[in-house]
């Protein structure tokens, strides 16, 4: 009977055994994972071998991860029934406030991030208290919002360099801040030295290791996905988020503080653009008005690619994960082949459609429905 | 007359208003529950009876009047305040979300936790087996208490959100319709679990448009009709059928039921 001690503490003779199959259907995040190995397995057959040596996976993790920490805000947020619009224009927005903080006021980081991270959750909060108050959809206010921030990045931008749509010279402004590291450049140099020591990864002829580490927002993005799918899947919070998403008035009526949840979500997921915006300006050394542009609709094809339902309380932060790898491959991936690069756009808005079809018939699963 | 109603009520409502915009849905309803009774609550369809229970639960703020519970005056900002002073709900569109799980549904808003700061958790072991073993108590075996809740019956439904509203109702619970689609062996279930936890000194108010179910278990009828009180009757003082024509306005109901052959 050991194959029959599943979840369950007594077994009805109503229940099939389940296989293991229709389990792993039940699993939002299966058709980005299934996606994940259909774009390698393309990949594998198309591209030039460099995409997968070393060199050419921080190629494509690198954008991946900067999608990625966008789409699993973007996730959480969908979970909890709410969409945020704004996402690429506070990039850009944050990006304006955090290079104004570094560049023009001279504000050392262990300052200007955290003052950054709290900037960008009041605007999202903002947009919060306005969906919670006029009782809107949010796409339409973030909709709003989106050419809002977008417009006071400019302004903002011109007011800050007198007249330019750049700022310039943030890199020298934290030169030497102990905390660049952390947020730019490449991790665990000495470990990749060792490595090309011993002989295990690609060397330049010097000796000198082709990838110097991993970069930071690799690393950022895997933090902030485990997080994130923790909290989603193991938290009380994350069954509220659930639950506010599923259906909000009987949420409520169960003793969830929905609006509580969903105003923390419009400003977690205005943290996360933040983050993005904190660690792209680091690491170009500039910050410009065009950060971000179109992002919102990327983290959400992201999001949707990952299981998220459009009407909310269904999703997964691992999907957003395996969703945000799926473009970096591809953008990236198609570098490495002789197809031309558009079909990157092409691809998309396929990869939204067929994901939109499945997770619905997913949805009736779940649901029973037929 | 009656031991148990000689307890201080555990929770007063006294003429309580509600409107919304121009439509008065409550017009002054004053009711009371005490510990170990059951007080059913009756009447027409939008008689105001749902209307005047979410008052009761912190999910609408009465427009007048007040609500006193264990003797002080209570403002109930949400469901949540009114949960944290020990009132449970089953509400008529029975607050549940098809897309979560049986277990995450009944735990909903009050999730028990394992571990301590940013570890502590959702504790789904102790969770799951909780709401198996409530189930049963309700007389229905869970296929797998991570199943959706999409996916169950309407009585199943209907009873989860029972289960989930007698385990947590530390006083009052609250229960709107609870047997309209049960099938007979879990009625009288229902029946049974109202009589038990009113003799463990729960305050229980029950709506329910079948006479029958009323008589077998309420301590006191209240009759609402057009949001206003038609009076409160004890157990013994009314006999099913003065009961059942108050409800329905009598005239009609005697007149539909000639027509009819009296089945109704
Ligand atoms: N949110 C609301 N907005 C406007 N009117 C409402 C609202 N809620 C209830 N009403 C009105 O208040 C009246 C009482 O409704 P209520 O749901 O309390 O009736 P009920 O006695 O529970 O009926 P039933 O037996 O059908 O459940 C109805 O006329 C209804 O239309
Ligand atoms: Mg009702």
């Amino acid at each position: 009977m050991a194959a029959d001690s599943t979840a369950t503490t007594q077994t009805d003779e109503r229940i099939k055994q389940e296989s293991l199959f229709t389990r792993l259907m039940k699993r939002p995040e299966l058709g980005a994972i299934a996606g994940v190995i259909l774009v390698t397995v393309f990949f594998l057959f198309t591209a030039d071998p460099a995409m997968f040596s070393l060199a050419g996976f921080m190629n494509f993790m690198s954008p991946a991860a900067q999608l990625g920490i966008l789409a699993i805000g973007a996730a959480l947020l969908m979970v909890g029934g709410e969409f945020d619009l704004s996402l690429g224009s506070m990039v850009a927005f944050a990006g304006l406030f955090f290079g104004a903080c570094v560049v023009t006021f001279g504000i050392p980081l262990l300052f200007a991030i955290p003052l950054t991270l709290l900037f960008a959750a009041l605007v999202g909060n903002l947009n919060g208290q306005i969906v919670l108050r006029t009782g809107l959809p949010s796409f339409i206010v973030t909709l709003a919002f989106l050419f809002i921030l977008r417009g006071l990045s400019l302004v903002g931008l011109k007011w800050a360099t007198d007249g330019s749509t750049q700022l310039r010279g943030v890199r020298e402004a934290v030169e030497g801040d102990w905390l660049a590291p952390i947020f730019s450049g490449e991790a665990f140099p000495g470990l990749f030295v060792m490595l090309a020591e011993a002989g295990l990864i690609d060397t330049f002829k010097n000796g000198t290791p082709k990838v110097q580490g991993i970069p930071v927002e690799i690393l950022w993005f895997v933090v902030i996905a485990l997080i994130a799918n923790y909290v989603l899947t193991r938290t009380p919070y994350g069954n509220w988020i659930f639950a506010s998403g599923g259906d909000a008035n009987a949420a409520s009526n169960s003793g969830v503080p929905v609006r509580r949840v969903k105003l923390s979500l419009f400003m977690i997921t205005a943290c996360c653009a933040a983050m993005v915006a904190i660690i792209t300006v680091l690491d170009s050394g500039s910050t410009d008005a065009r950060r971000g542009f179109q992002k919102e609709f990327e983290a959400i094809i992201a999001a949707v690619i990952g299981g998220c339902l459009l009407t909310g309380g269904y999703g997964s932060a691992l999907g957003a994960f395996f969703g945000a790898i799926i473009f970096g491959m591809v953008l990236i991936g198609l570098t490495y082949t002789d197809i031309d690069q558009d079909w990157y756009l092409v691809f998309l808005g396929g990869m939204l459609l067929i994901a939109v079809v499945f997770n619905n018939l997913i949805r009736k699963r779940v649901t029973g429905e037929r | 007359m009656n031991s148990r109603t000689e307890h201080a009520p555990i929770i007063h409502m006294d003429n309580i208003e509600k409107h919304f915009g121009n439509v008065i849905a409550l017009a002054g309803v004053s009711f009371d529950v005490s510990p170990g009774e059951c007080h059913c609550l009756l009447g027409d369809n939008g008689a105001g009876k749902s209307t005047f229970i979410k008052t009761m639960s912190g999910v609408h703020k009465p427009t007048k009047g007040s609500i006193m519970f264990e003797g002080r005056e209570m403002h109930f900002d949400s469901p949540r305040d009114s949960m944290e002073a020990g009132i449970a709900t089953v509400y008529q569109d029975l607050a549940m979300i098809p897309l979560m799980s049986v277990t995450r549904n009944f735990f909903m808003g009050r999730e028990p936790t394992k571990g301590s700061g940013p570890f502590k958790r959702f504790d789904t072991e102790t969770a799951n087996a909780i709401t198996m073993e409530q189930m049963k108590k309700m007389g229905i075996n869970l296929r797998a208490p991570d199943q959706a809740v999409g996916t169950l019956s309407g009585g199943e439904r209907q009873t989860v959100a029972i289960a989930r509203a007698v385990y947590f109702g530390a006083k009052v619970l609250i229960l709107d319709e609870p047997t309209s689609a049960l099938g007979v062996r879990q009625t009288s279930n229902v029946l049974a679990t109202i009589d038990r936890v009113r003799k463990d000194g729960i305050g229980v108010v029950f709506i329910t448009h079948n006479v029958r179910h009323a008589m077998a278990v309420g301590d006191r009828f209240t009759v609402l009709n057009r949001g206003k009180t038609l009076g409160t009757a004890q157990r013994g003082q009314i006999t099913p059928d003065e009961l059942q024509d108050l409800m329905a306005g009598g005239q009609e109901l005697a007149q539909l039921e000639g027509s009819l052959g009296g089945t109704v």
